[in-house]
């Protein structure tokens, strides 16, 4: 592990080196000298990491949140590790199964694939925001009542991919659901009542 | 739902269906606990050799990284030392991965080094940053090039009643002289589990000598035992919890490198550590089928009696451990046919142990045989169906003892109707819509009803519900929910006043869910755990239930009641006055039906595809699953679970398939798009029926299990409808367009 007499070393993390020094660089105008003094490699290492984090403004289920990120976090693990929605899943992470499927804007984007940062300003839902002061929204409704799954993890995205698929008008009949919902698999083959689901909340012509 | 009503048989929705439609459900890598930190592994770049050096500075330095664990500087794992054969694993010889142990490199991606840090993006940067070294050695990745190497699996021979061993009735090899014969190779490529959770696990030491582990496992208690044993701790002091399982079809039955990593890492760190494998090492860490080369031999009368059948297999396993599966049984047993030969075989590559896949072996096995049937029927210009009615068995050939129950004719009956078998022609390539080339094909499958032992807690609680528990686990079949069904029925109480518990090994015990067992065993230990609540809940309800017969006795809202007689009413409050244990713990056994009985589910899967005659492109349009599964006690949560199964078949016969790249012995599939698993879109509306009748010997609830028969058959019966509409027999799956034009 690091310690305060190892010197990064390396092209990876020269970066970083410049980083540090600069912040510390900063830190002598405006701190006065015995605070600088106990500057720890550790402080030192805070102000880094903090100078590599952006802030990031965003709102996740009507709830607005001020948050401080780092570029390379995703949407999704932003949303898994920082804010605890762990109703988004994390199937493959390459955009590849659409188990982290949540709205964004109203659209359907797959969060694994987008960076938390790419979305300032913008209004994401996730599984968790779906549902209206504890009652179930219709197409979660059908999932239960079709039977729409089984383990239950591709679930959260396939109904938020679902609820998409209905708005975008992409659910006018079987085949059409099933070419607009294949990008996200269902591994226990829920498939069927998956789509049956999708049809009834359709045909039911209740707001999605 | 009324107490009164028949809850065993009724399509109830799933208990736990509010929590996994509103993302409430929570799986192994989703508990929030205080200082969490994050573990990613990296793994080896060489297929076999010796690890020389580790070069770690760089990634521990890193920002945020809080340790890096390699076998050059790992604590030591006191059960690698002592850890000997443990009965809760697979039949093998050999044992899993002692991770850290040693410098060898026994399979490319092996675990070299786990990355700790604060964070997933600190953890996975810092994981690129490890560099090793390598004294390689020349490795073997390829099965057909090591055919000639193939060995009878030890255990078959130190013990020659081993079911590995080769069976013989009638003659040996009797194929070859019969008049009318085939002889043909079959080949399954690996395939992988691929449930949609990664495979995670959050490890935390709450004591140096307590270990809780939130884990992807089928089986609570065997996961238990393995990492007590890892760490030589008394079982009690390891907990596993596994609420929610995303999934595992087998890849959860075995324990795995990147499990025993994790529990290091929180060791050395001091912190809970939650770890999730990649895609890629979905791959490369956690089994999958094994890659398996088959030879079947038939032969037959002229008016459609198979004479005789020899079936062979060599199967693919790792080095460090033998991994055998029930390859040939369905062969042994399914038609009557007086001479059947069987060899089993294993072959040792440098690759990850295979652990069981959906169906196992038998899936496998079905694919040669179910093949062979239909090229048969072909040869004999005789309907498939026709051809498996005449060699229809009425008692188990094998061990010449009566099925408990055998619904198969009925399964056939239903299918074919549903399928629209009438349509099918002899001649493949006969029908055809424009381009497309339309043909039918059916295939059978068959798995033993297994019952294990298994323990129930039951207890009345003083809001009047029931609570129920048992370690057993839902990978998602609906446990839970069939569950606090027989318990409803059993009970008499409506369901919604019953809890059932499950996934978690300081429950009562059970087995690991596997081998369609879990409601055979378990459901017995509900249903009986039920009664003794009932019985105890009599005994303190007073003189009017003192005499009463149990099954009359009835959970209501709020009392306890007694059929035919109005008066006999207690308030559960009463009885929760009266402070005595209202607690019961059962454990229900099989008896020695198994001895007398052969005990087996039975299925049968049609299948109409179109072939498109330019492009090879096949499309299954419709997909009839039919099962003698004995009881159906959910009908909407076990059609969902033969769907699917069909749908893994689809996957196994169009598509699945893991390539190594032998010059490296790596694979060059990562991740879904290279390896395709169905989508949507390549699935049809799945027609499921079952014949539901009970089987009166595996229990008292009639059942036999569902899991495995919803896949076995039914890739050979696309491929043999893919040779009615094309008249092209394809043996090596999966059936590609390439295959076809
Ligand atoms: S996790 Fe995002 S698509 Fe798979
Ligand atoms: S319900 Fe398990 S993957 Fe879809």
């Amino acid at each position: 592990m690091s310690s305060e007499t190892d010197k990064p070393a390396g092209h990876d993390e020269s970066r970083r080196t410049f980083l540090k020094q600069s912040s510390l660089l900063t830190a002598f105008t405006i701190v006065p000298g015995p605070v600088l003094q106990a500057a720890t490699y550790e402080l030192d290492e805070k102000v880094a990491a903090a100078f590599e984090k952006v802030s990031l403004k965003l709102e996740v289920n009507g709830v607005k949140h001020k948050l401080s990120v780092e570029p390379r976090t995703t949407l999704l693990d932003l949303l898994r590790e920082n804010l605890n929605l762990t109703g988004t899943k994390k199937g493959c992470d390459y955009g590849q199964c659409g188990a982290c499927t949540v709205h964004v804007d109203g659209q359907r984007v797959n969060s694994c694939l987008s960076f938390a940062v790419m979305h300032e300003g913008k209004k994401i839902t996730t599984i968790e925001g779906l549902a209206e002061g504890g009652k179930l929204h219709p197409m979660q409704e059908a999932f239960v009542k079709h039977d729409g799954f089984q383990c239950g993890y591709c679930t959260p995205g396939q109904i938020m991919s679902a609820v998409a698929c209905v708005r975008e008008g992409h659910a006018g009949s079987e085949t059409e659901i099933r070419e607009f919902m294949s990008g996200n698999i269902c591994r226990c083959g829920a498939y069927s009542n998956i789509v049956a689901a999708i049809q009834e909340v359709k045909n039911g012509g209740q707001k999605v | 739902m009324k107490a009164q009503d028949k809850q065993i048989g009724a399509p109830m929705n799933r208990v736990d269906g509010r929590l996994k439609v509103t993302g409430g459900a929570k799986y192994s890598a989703e508990y929030e606990l205080p200082n969490m930190a994050y573990a990613v592994l990296v793994g080896s770049t060489i297929a076999k050799g010796r690890l020389t050096s580790i070069d770690a500075k760089a990634a521990e330095k890193a920002p945020g990284v809080l340790a890096v664990v390699t076998h050059f500087n790992s604590p030591k794992v006191p059960g690698f030392d002592t850890a000997g054969k443990d009965p809760s694993q697979p039949a093998t010889v050999g044992g899993p991965l002692k991770i850290f142990k040693d410098d060898k490199i026994r399979y490319n991606d092996q675990v070299i080094a786990v990355v700790v840090a604060d964070s997933w993006e600190r953890a996975r940067y810092a994981a690129r940053l490890v560099k090793a070294q390598y004294a390689q050695e020349k490795h073997k990745t390829n099965l057909e090039a090591s055919v000639s190497d193939a060995f009878l699996p030890t255990a078959a021979k130190k013990n020659p009643k081993h079911p590995m061993n080769d069976y013989q009735r009638g003659q040996v090899d009797a194929y070859k002289t019969g008049a009318i014969k085939l002889e043909s190779e079959y080949v399954i490529p690996t395939e992988v589990h691929h449930p949609m959770e990664l495979q995670s696990i959050t490890a935390h030491w709450e004591a140096p000598d307590r270990l809780t582990l939130y884990d992807k496992t089928q089986g609570t208690m065997a996961t238990r035992r393995d990492f007590a044993k890892e760490w030589n701790l008394p079982e009690e002091n390891v907990k596993v919890i596994a609420t929610f399982v995303g999934g595992a079809f087998g890849n959860a039955l075995h324990s795995w490198p990147h499990e025993s990593a994790a529990i290091i890492a929180a060791k050395v760190v001091n912190r809970p550590v939650k770890l999730m494998l990649t895609r890629e090492q979905m791959f490369t860490n956690v089994g999958y089928r094994p890659y398996t080369w088959q030879k079947l031999g038939m032969s037959a009368t002229p008016d459609g009696k198979i004479t005789a059948i020899t079936h062979e297999s060599i199967g693919q396993t790792s080095t460090y451990e033998e991994f055998t599966e029930s390859t040939l049984a369905q062969t042994r047993m399914m038609y009557q046919s007086p001479n059947v030969t069987t060899r089993y075989r294993l072959a040792s590559l440098d690759v990850c142990s295979p652990i069981w896949m959906r169906g196992p072996g038998e899936a496998t096995g079905a694919f040669a045989l179910e093949s062979a049937m239909d090229e048969m029927a072909h040869m004999l210009n005789l309907d498939p169906l026709e051809f498996r009615l005449r060699n229809y068995t009425e008692q188990d050939p094998e061990k010449n003892k009566p099925w408990s129950t055998k619904f198969l004719k009925e399964c056939y009956q239903l299918g074919a109707e549903r399928v629209g078998w009438n349509k099918r022609q002899l001649k493949p390539g006969s029908l055809r819509d424009g381009e497309w080339l339309i043909g039918y094909g059916m295939g059978v499958g068959t798995f033993g009803a297994h019952r294990g032992a298994a323990t129930v807690g039951a207890q009345l609680l003083p809001d009047g519900t029931v609570l129920l528990q048992c370690a057993t686990t839902d990978i998602g079949p609906g446990t839970g929910t069939v569950m606090t069904q027989i318990a409803a029925e059993t009970l008499g109480l409506d369901p919604k006043k019953i809890r059932f518990e499950l996934g978690n090994s300081s429950f009562p015990k059970a087995g690991t869910q596997g081998g369609s067992s879990t409601v055979n065993s378990v459901g017995p230990a509900t249903q009986e755990a039920c009664l003794a609540l009932k019985e105890k809940l009599r005994t303190l309800a007073g003189a009017a239930f003192a005499s009463a017969k149990k099954e009359d006795v009835t959970l209501t809202d709020g009392y306890l009641t007694l059929a035919g007689n109005a008066g006999a009413r207690v308030p559960y409050a009463d009885l929760i006055k009266q402070g005595g244990d209202k607690a019961v713990t059962v454990e229900a056994k099989p008896g020695p039906e198994g001895q007398q009985y052969s005990m087996y589910s039975f299925s049968v899967h049609f299948a109409e595809v179109r072939v498109h005659e330019l492009t090879g492109e096949v499309r299954v349009s419709k997909l009839v699953s039919c099962a003698d599964a004995g009881t159906i006690v959910n009908e909407k949560t076990a059609g969902n679970q033969m769907k699917g199964g069909a749908v893994g078949g689809i996957g196994m016969a169009l598509m699945e398939a893991a390539h190594i790249d032998d010059r490296f012995g790596r694979y060059v599939t990562k991740d879904f798009a290279d390896y395709h698993v169905p989508v949507h879109a390549d699935s049809p509306d799945v027609q499921v029926a079952f014949v539901n009748k009970p089987d009166p010997h595996v229990n008292n609830l009639g059942t036999k299990g569902i899991g495995e028969i919803a896949i076995i058959g039914v890739a050979p019966a696309i491929a043999n409808a893919v040779f009615n509409a094309t008249g092209k027999r394809i043996r090596e799956l999966p059936i590609t367009p390439d295959k076809l034009i």
